[in-house]
Protein backbone atom coordinates (compact mmCIF):
# COMPACT_ATOMS: atom_id res chain seq x y z
CA UNK A 1 0.00 0.00 0.00
CA UNK A 2 1.43 3.37 -0.38
CA UNK A 3 1.84 5.14 2.19
CA UNK A 4 -0.85 7.99 3.77
CA UNK A 5 0.54 11.45 4.42
CA UNK A 6 -0.79 13.11 7.01
CA UNK A 7 1.94 16.27 6.65
CA UNK A 8 2.18 18.87 3.80
CA UNK A 9 5.34 19.16 2.05
CA UNK A 10 6.52 21.99 4.58
CA UNK A 11 6.35 19.33 7.62
CA UNK A 12 3.55 21.23 9.13
CA UNK A 13 0.59 18.32 10.48
CA UNK A 14 -2.72 18.50 8.17
CA UNK A 15 -5.71 19.49 10.90
CA UNK A 16 -8.46 17.33 8.96
CA UNK A 17 -7.58 14.06 7.29
CA UNK A 18 -7.21 13.26 3.12
CA UNK A 19 -10.16 11.35 3.20
CA UNK A 20 -11.99 14.23 4.20
CA UNK A 21 -10.35 17.23 2.40
CA UNK A 22 -11.78 14.91 -0.72
CA UNK A 23 -15.19 14.38 0.28
CA UNK A 24 -14.92 18.52 1.05
CA UNK A 25 -13.46 19.36 -2.26
CA UNK A 26 -15.97 16.93 -4.20
CA UNK A 27 -19.05 18.61 -2.49
CA UNK A 28 -17.66 21.99 -3.08
CA UNK A 29 -17.57 21.11 -6.60
CA UNK A 30 -20.81 19.23 -6.46
CA UNK A 31 -22.42 21.81 -4.96
CA UNK A 32 -21.56 24.39 -7.16
CA UNK A 33 -22.51 22.68 -10.72
CA UNK A 34 -26.02 21.40 -8.75
CA UNK A 35 -26.39 25.31 -8.11
CA UNK A 36 -25.30 26.43 -11.84
CA UNK A 37 -27.70 23.71 -12.96
CA UNK A 38 -30.48 24.92 -11.33
CA UNK A 39 -29.77 28.29 -11.84
CA UNK A 40 -29.99 27.47 -15.91
CA UNK A 41 -32.93 24.97 -16.22
CA UNK A 42 -34.99 24.81 -13.57
CA UNK A 43 -38.20 25.11 -14.79
CA UNK A 44 -38.15 23.88 -18.29
CA UNK A 45 -39.63 26.38 -20.03
CA UNK A 46 -41.31 26.07 -23.78
CA UNK A 47 -39.32 27.62 -26.53
CA UNK A 48 -41.49 30.46 -27.20
CA UNK A 49 -40.57 32.05 -23.71
CA UNK A 50 -36.74 30.30 -23.33
CA UNK A 51 -35.04 33.16 -24.81
CA UNK A 52 -36.39 36.01 -21.98
CA UNK A 53 -36.15 33.25 -19.38
CA UNK A 54 -32.03 32.25 -20.08
CA UNK A 55 -31.40 35.88 -20.36
CA UNK A 56 -32.95 36.63 -17.06
CA UNK A 57 -30.52 33.47 -15.77
CA UNK A 58 -27.72 35.26 -17.23
CA UNK A 59 -28.29 38.56 -15.13
CA UNK A 60 -28.87 36.72 -12.17
CA UNK A 61 -25.62 34.84 -12.84
CA UNK A 62 -24.05 38.31 -13.48
CA UNK A 63 -24.95 39.86 -10.22
CA UNK A 64 -23.50 36.86 -8.77
CA UNK A 65 -20.28 37.74 -9.57
CA UNK A 66 -20.89 41.40 -8.91
CA UNK A 67 -21.99 40.37 -5.30
CA UNK A 68 -18.75 38.47 -5.39
CA UNK A 69 -16.96 41.61 -6.66
CA UNK A 70 -18.62 43.93 -3.67
CA UNK A 71 -17.19 40.97 -1.53
CA UNK A 72 -14.24 41.36 -1.86
CA UNK A 73 -14.43 45.18 -2.17
CA UNK A 74 -15.86 45.43 1.60
CA UNK A 75 -13.50 42.36 3.22
CA UNK A 76 -10.03 42.88 1.32
CA UNK A 77 -7.67 43.92 3.86
CA UNK A 78 -4.95 46.09 1.69
CA UNK A 79 -5.49 48.81 -1.20
CA UNK A 80 -4.77 47.13 -3.70
CA UNK A 81 -7.12 44.36 -3.09
CA UNK A 82 -10.43 47.06 -3.54
CA UNK A 83 -8.22 48.54 -6.67
CA UNK A 84 -8.42 45.02 -8.72
CA UNK A 85 -12.51 44.83 -7.59
CA UNK A 86 -13.07 48.06 -8.76
CA UNK A 87 -11.04 46.73 -11.90
CA UNK A 88 -12.85 43.54 -12.44
CA UNK A 89 -16.65 45.10 -12.07
CA UNK A 90 -16.13 47.82 -15.08
CA UNK A 91 -15.46 45.08 -17.35
CA UNK A 92 -18.93 42.97 -15.75
CA UNK A 93 -20.47 46.16 -16.63
CA UNK A 94 -19.47 45.80 -20.16
CA UNK A 95 -20.73 42.14 -19.96
CA UNK A 96 -24.05 43.79 -18.48
CA UNK A 97 -24.53 46.00 -21.33
CA UNK A 98 -23.57 43.98 -23.79
CA UNK A 99 -26.47 41.42 -22.11
CA UNK A 100 -29.16 44.16 -21.78
CA UNK A 101 -28.76 45.10 -25.67
CA UNK A 102 -30.63 41.74 -26.70
CA UNK A 103 -33.96 41.65 -25.28
CA UNK A 104 -34.59 45.59 -25.32
CA UNK A 105 -33.60 45.51 -28.92
CA UNK A 106 -31.87 48.64 -28.40
CA UNK A 107 -28.32 48.82 -30.08
CA UNK A 108 -26.95 51.73 -28.07
CA UNK A 109 -26.81 49.67 -25.33
CA UNK A 110 -23.17 48.58 -26.47
CA UNK A 111 -22.61 52.81 -26.77
CA UNK A 112 -22.55 52.94 -22.72
CA UNK A 113 -19.88 49.70 -22.36
CA UNK A 114 -17.48 51.18 -24.69
CA UNK A 115 -17.32 54.23 -23.20
CA UNK A 116 -17.19 52.88 -19.22
CA UNK A 117 -14.63 50.36 -20.02
CA UNK A 118 -12.81 53.27 -21.30
CA UNK A 119 -12.77 55.29 -18.39
CA UNK A 120 -12.63 51.90 -16.15
CA UNK A 121 -9.35 51.71 -17.69
CA UNK A 122 -7.38 54.94 -17.64
CA UNK A 123 -8.71 55.42 -13.63
CA UNK A 124 -7.24 52.49 -12.67
CA UNK A 125 -3.90 53.65 -14.61
CA UNK A 126 -4.11 56.50 -12.23
CA UNK A 127 -5.09 54.27 -9.58
CA UNK A 128 -2.46 52.69 -10.19
CA UNK A 129 -0.03 55.47 -10.05
CA UNK A 130 -1.41 56.81 -6.88
CA UNK A 131 -0.91 53.63 -4.90
CA UNK A 132 3.00 53.43 -5.79
CA UNK A 133 3.42 56.79 -5.08
CA UNK A 134 3.82 58.92 -7.95
CA UNK A 135 2.46 62.19 -9.32
CA UNK A 136 0.35 62.56 -12.30
CA UNK A 137 2.70 64.36 -14.61
CA UNK A 138 6.18 61.40 -13.46
CA UNK B 1 -29.81 29.08 -34.88
CA UNK B 2 -27.48 32.37 -34.90
CA UNK B 3 -29.32 32.81 -31.66
CA UNK B 4 -28.66 29.45 -30.35
CA UNK B 5 -24.77 29.84 -31.10
CA UNK B 6 -25.06 33.33 -29.69
CA UNK B 7 -26.92 31.95 -26.48
CA UNK B 8 -24.35 29.61 -26.24
CA UNK B 9 -21.47 31.81 -26.34
CA UNK B 10 -22.97 33.96 -23.43
CA UNK B 11 -23.44 30.87 -21.24
CA UNK B 12 -19.74 29.88 -21.91
CA UNK B 13 -18.99 33.48 -20.79
CA UNK B 14 -20.91 33.79 -18.13
CA UNK B 15 -19.25 30.00 -16.61
CA UNK B 16 -15.96 32.53 -16.81
CA UNK B 17 -16.86 35.20 -15.48
CA UNK B 18 -18.28 33.04 -12.12
CA UNK B 19 -15.32 30.72 -11.93
CA UNK B 20 -12.89 34.30 -12.47
CA UNK B 21 -15.30 35.89 -9.39
CA UNK B 22 -15.16 32.83 -7.29
CA UNK B 23 -11.48 33.12 -6.89
CA UNK B 24 -11.41 36.55 -6.27
CA UNK B 25 -13.31 35.70 -3.26
CA UNK B 26 -10.99 32.56 -2.28
CA UNK B 27 -7.25 33.22 -2.88
CA UNK B 28 -5.32 34.39 0.00
CA UNK B 29 -3.35 36.94 -1.75
CA UNK B 30 -3.64 40.35 -4.05
CA UNK B 31 -1.55 38.43 -6.78
CA UNK B 32 -3.62 35.58 -7.30
CA UNK B 33 -6.80 37.23 -6.83
CA UNK B 34 -5.49 39.62 -9.83
CA UNK B 35 -4.16 36.45 -12.13
CA UNK B 36 -7.93 34.77 -11.46
CA UNK B 37 -10.04 37.61 -11.96
CA UNK B 38 -8.85 39.47 -14.64
CA UNK B 39 -7.71 36.53 -16.68
CA UNK B 40 -11.23 34.52 -16.47
CA UNK B 41 -13.37 37.80 -16.37
CA UNK B 42 -11.89 39.20 -19.25
CA UNK B 43 -12.35 35.67 -21.08
CA UNK B 44 -15.85 35.44 -20.07
CA UNK B 45 -16.31 39.16 -21.33
CA UNK B 46 -15.16 38.53 -24.46
CA UNK B 47 -17.19 35.04 -25.35
CA UNK B 48 -20.15 37.22 -24.33
CA UNK B 49 -19.65 40.36 -26.90
CA UNK B 50 -19.07 37.26 -29.31
CA UNK B 51 -22.42 35.84 -28.38
CA UNK B 52 -23.60 39.55 -28.78
CA UNK B 53 -22.03 39.60 -32.01
CA UNK B 54 -23.93 36.13 -33.33
CA UNK B 55 -27.37 37.22 -32.00
CA UNK B 56 -26.97 40.41 -33.85
CA UNK B 57 -25.19 39.79 -37.16
CA UNK B 58 -23.55 42.32 -38.72
CA UNK B 59 -25.27 45.57 -37.57
CA UNK B 60 -23.75 48.36 -36.25
CA UNK B 61 -24.27 46.99 -32.59
CA UNK B 62 -22.38 43.90 -33.42
CA UNK B 63 -19.55 44.99 -34.93
CA UNK B 64 -19.17 47.32 -31.82
CA UNK B 65 -19.15 44.64 -29.75
CA UNK B 66 -15.83 43.33 -31.72
CA UNK B 67 -14.94 46.34 -31.34
CA UNK B 68 -15.34 45.85 -27.28
CA UNK B 69 -13.28 42.62 -27.33
CA UNK B 70 -10.40 44.02 -28.95
CA UNK B 71 -10.12 46.87 -26.68
CA UNK B 72 -10.80 44.58 -23.68
CA UNK B 73 -8.10 42.58 -24.93
CA UNK B 74 -5.89 45.05 -25.25
CA UNK B 75 -6.23 46.73 -21.79
CA UNK B 76 -7.43 44.66 -19.34
CA UNK B 77 -4.39 42.90 -18.62
CA UNK B 78 -2.39 45.88 -18.61
CA UNK B 79 -4.69 47.27 -15.78
CA UNK B 80 -3.60 44.02 -14.09
CA UNK B 81 -0.22 44.80 -14.75
CA UNK B 82 -0.13 48.14 -13.21
CA UNK B 83 -2.45 47.19 -10.18
CA UNK B 84 0.25 44.37 -9.19
CA UNK B 85 3.35 46.20 -9.80
CA UNK B 86 2.33 49.34 -7.82
CA UNK B 87 0.68 46.76 -5.27
CA UNK B 88 4.48 45.42 -5.41
CA UNK B 89 6.26 48.74 -4.91
CA UNK B 90 3.83 49.51 -1.95
CA UNK B 91 4.95 46.70 0.09
CA UNK B 92 2.31 44.31 -0.18
CA UNK B 93 3.51 40.82 0.65
CA UNK B 94 3.54 37.66 -0.54
CA UNK B 95 1.31 35.02 0.69
CA UNK B 96 3.47 33.39 3.40
CA UNK B 97 3.01 29.81 1.88
CA UNK B 98 4.58 31.36 -1.69
CA UNK B 99 7.54 29.86 -3.30
CA UNK B 100 9.92 32.65 -4.83
CA UNK B 101 10.03 36.69 -5.77
CA UNK B 102 10.92 36.72 -8.85
CA UNK B 103 10.38 40.30 -9.01
CA UNK B 104 11.84 41.56 -6.09
CA UNK B 105 15.22 38.39 -7.00
CA UNK B 106 15.62 41.37 -9.95
CA UNK B 107 16.41 44.17 -7.58
CA UNK B 108 12.75 46.14 -7.26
Amino acid sequence: MSPVRNYYSDGSKKSVSNGMRCLRWFLGLAGILAALAAIIFLPLPSLLEWQSLFLKRAFFILMLCAFFVLWRLFLGPTAADRAAALDILGILILGFCAILGIPTGRDWYIDIGIAWALQSFISILALGKYMEGRRFDE
Amino acid sequence: MNEIVGFSFILLGLAFDFFGCLGLVRFPDVYNRLHSSIKCVTLGTTSILLGLFFCKGFTPAGVKAILCILFLLLTAPVSAHVLARSAHKSGVKLWEKSVCDKYAEDGN
